[in-house]
């Protein structure tokens, strides 16, 4: 057992390494970029990929993945819009319930897809990710919720709470810190690693496969329709054809990054939160290095194959010489 | 014989029946935008649906999900089979939907693009209504901005993404108008920046513009997911007072930062007014009371006299409206 918390930790080391070197050279470049400014940026592009990162996290520890979180992200958005346009006088508490419990039904859809049919989650969730965007058109009448039809306070949450942190970046940390007890203390939490590690010899173990992978898509799927309505607070009104498009792709890019493995069975919410960090540290970086449009997809991917690469040498042991001392 | 006569009288009298029948059906269009789920196609759809109801012609529109290049050619195809009069377009792509509009204007079919023409293909097209003159869109935003910073400082553009066509045109024009028109010699462009159209994007983008200019006095956007997310970004740092924002943005997701003061002002023409054109010239041209041709004058009741110009370009309006305090309760779109 010490073994593997050594091994987490090595894990988590060499993805705040990563942070750190990345940190500095874009500082040594830009000086600008290590300014609180800089960080009050990160913090506030952060909470949405966090949110849902967390949930994709417990997914792929299962030895699952979820594609859908984008699509589940923009229909809960949506639904909570929706409710804010047409029952104006209805308090805010009502739209959160509203995005929650939509991300969850569409979570456990997958979920029992999934499970009741044996299917590959990869394939599944690539059929929802396109049928609930459609369902999101319906839902709609493909209308845009437009700015005023979001709530005041909504939008004030992304920018200010009783301790001048935004509401919406104290979420994201609360509920990285929530999956954190969760999965290290709860005899499901930490089922799910049993589970991904050796999905054939969970059941062996008394592990209810099922049940537990169920919780674990519509797990995903609240938490993206909580990422749903932070969404409509930061960006003050929700577009149904652009709302949470690609999503996926950047929060299973953090996820991965943070360590977590797609294998199953490996992962820790520390390193996805350092992942999510990481990654928006990347995307607020090339714009503050003034690195020309032309140039910042390319640079992104490039930057995210190379963490990857790193990454994995560190754990193979190859550079451990070099970063691991300087990380643990 | 007589008999076969008067039943040839009655064949003939029927068909002529029918023909005149055939003849006062109603004109149908469809109008196909470029995605669905788009307010500004929403508002081109209602000047449509409310032109065909004085005029008594048949509305339908249909769209893809996403605007790619190719998404509208099964829906486009799926029109002409139905046997539509009218398909007034707002094409994806300048000329992959060439063949398939030759085919369908070989069949009587009359093909519209509605809010950008297709450079270089006008051939396959009967005519186009564009919504403005585009050439003051790039003058009028520099004008705009300008005014409002006492036609000095450091400004910057958040654009789409960088190969979006109609942005880089307005952009060479704002260009060229700081530089060619001594009235705005003091204000300087220090950056492009490029928010692919996307909030998220637009919003990092706008936050780097920020940081990297402390002295930035405006940010013109001249795209609609840009102006938005550039508005919430300054007034999230709490820095309306020292930079202005202006752009091209609808009413509606533009009114709620006129209210609170970040924005002063915008800009935009009149999406619904372009649909109730297109309604009148396509009606009109299908049933010969418009000739397609250019010089040839018409009157579209709210907008006047319009004049069909050059390659069957027609502007539905000469200047940019601008959007502030005083009429953006005016508007609903």
């Amino acid at each position: 057992m010490s073994s593997i918390a050594r091994l987490l930790r090595a894990r988590e080391a060499g993805i705040l390494v990563m942070l750190v070197l990345f940190a500095l050279v874009v500082g040594l470049i830009q000086p600008r970029f290590l300014t609180a400014e800089t960080l009050r940026i990160v913090l506030l592009a952060v909470p949405l990929i966090m949110v849902a990162a967390m949930g994709q996290m417990m997914v792929l520890v299962a030895r699952h993945v979820d594609l859908s979180i984008g699509s589940i992200l923009g229909f809960s958005a949506i639904a909570a819009g929706m409710i804010f346009r047409d029952h104006p006088d209805w308090p805010l508490f009502i739209g959160f319930g509203v995005a929650l419990l939509s991300g969850a039904l569409l979570g456990l859809f997958n979920g029992l897809v999934v499970t009741l049919f044996k299917l590959p989650s990869i394939i599944v969730t690539l059929g929802t990710l396109s049928l609930y965007r459609g369902l999101l058109f319906i839902l709609s009448g493909s209308k845009q919720i437009d700015p005023n039809d979001i709530p005041e306070p909504l939008i004030k949450m992304a920018q200010t709470s009783p301790i001048d942190i935004p509401w919406i970046v104290i979420i994201a940390f609360g509920v990285a810190l929530a999956t954190h007890v969760f999965l290290t203390y709860s005899q499901i939490g930490r089922q799910i690693y049993a589970i991904g590690s050796n999905p054939a010899a969970a059941p062996l173990r008394g592990i209810r496969v099922m049940p537990v992978t169920i919780l674990v898509f519509t797990l995903s799927g609240a938490l993206a329709g909580l990422a749903g309505i932070i969404y409509a607070a930061r960006f003050g009104y929700v577009n149904p054809g652009i709302t949470g498009v690609g999503f996926e792709f950047t929060v299973i890019a953090a996820v991965v990054i943070g360590g977590v493995s797609i294998n199953g069975g490996v992962g820790s919410v520390a390193g996805t939160v350092l992942g999510v960090l990481f990654l928006g540290a990347v995307q607020v970086a090339l714009p503050i290095l003034g690195v020309s449009g032309f140039w910042q997809n390319a640079i992104y991917g490039g930057i995210i194959l190379i963490a990857l690469v790193i990454d994995r040498t560190v754990r193979q042991g190859g550079l451990r010489g070099l970063l691991a001392r300087g990380g643990a | 014989m007589l008999r076969k006569k008067l039943m040839l009288a009655a064949v003939l009298g029927a068909s002529l029946f029918a023909g005149a029948a055939y003849a006062a059906d109603p004109v149908s269009i469809v109008y196909i935008p470029k995605n669905t789920g788009n307010p500004y196609f929403d508002s081109i759809i209602k000047g449509f649906e409310d032109g065909c109801k004085t005029l008594g012609c048949e509305f339908t529109t249909v769209a893809p999900a996403s605007a790619e290049a190719t998404s509208q050619i099964p829906f486009l195809t799926a029109q002409i089979q139905r046997g539509v009069n009218v398909v007034a377009i707002s094409p994806n792509s300048p000329d992959a939907l060439n063949q398939v509009f030759d085919r369908a204007r070989s069949k009587g079919t009359i093909i519209l693009s509605v809010n950008s023409d297709m450079p270089g293909n006008e051939d396959h097209r009967d005519a186009a209504i564009l919504p403005v003159d585009f050439t003051k869109t790039g003058p009028s935003q520099v004008e705009l901005l300008g005014k409002q910073i006492g036609y000095e400082g450091e400004i910057a553009i958040l654009s789409a993404t960088t190969d979006a066509p109609d942005q880089n045109v307005w952009i060479a024009a704002m260009k060229d108008t700081l530089e060619k028109d001594p009235k705005y010699a003091k204000m300087k462009l220090v950056t492009i920046a490029y928010g692919d159209d996307d909030p998220q994007k637009s919003t990092t983008e706008t936050e780097a513009l920020l940081a990297n200019y402390p002295n930035l006095k405006g940010i013109i956007s001249p795209t609609t997911v840009g102006v938005a997310a550039a508005a919430q970004v300054v007034e999230t740092a709490k820095k309306a007072d020292k930079i202005k924002v202006v752009g091209l943005g609808t009413p509606n997701q533009m009114r709620r930062f006129i209210e609170n003061g970040t924005v002063e002002a915008f800009q935009l023409w009149s999406p619904y007014n372009e649909g109730l054109l297109a309604a009148h010239f396509a009606v009109g041209v299908k049933n010969g009371t418009i000739k397609n041709e250019p010089g040839t004058t018409f009157e579209v009741p709210g907008l006047g006299k319009v004049t069909v110009g050059e390659k069957s370009v027609i502007k539905t309006q000469a200047d940019l409206t601008t959007f502030d305090k005083k009429n953006i309760a005016d508007f609903n779109f």
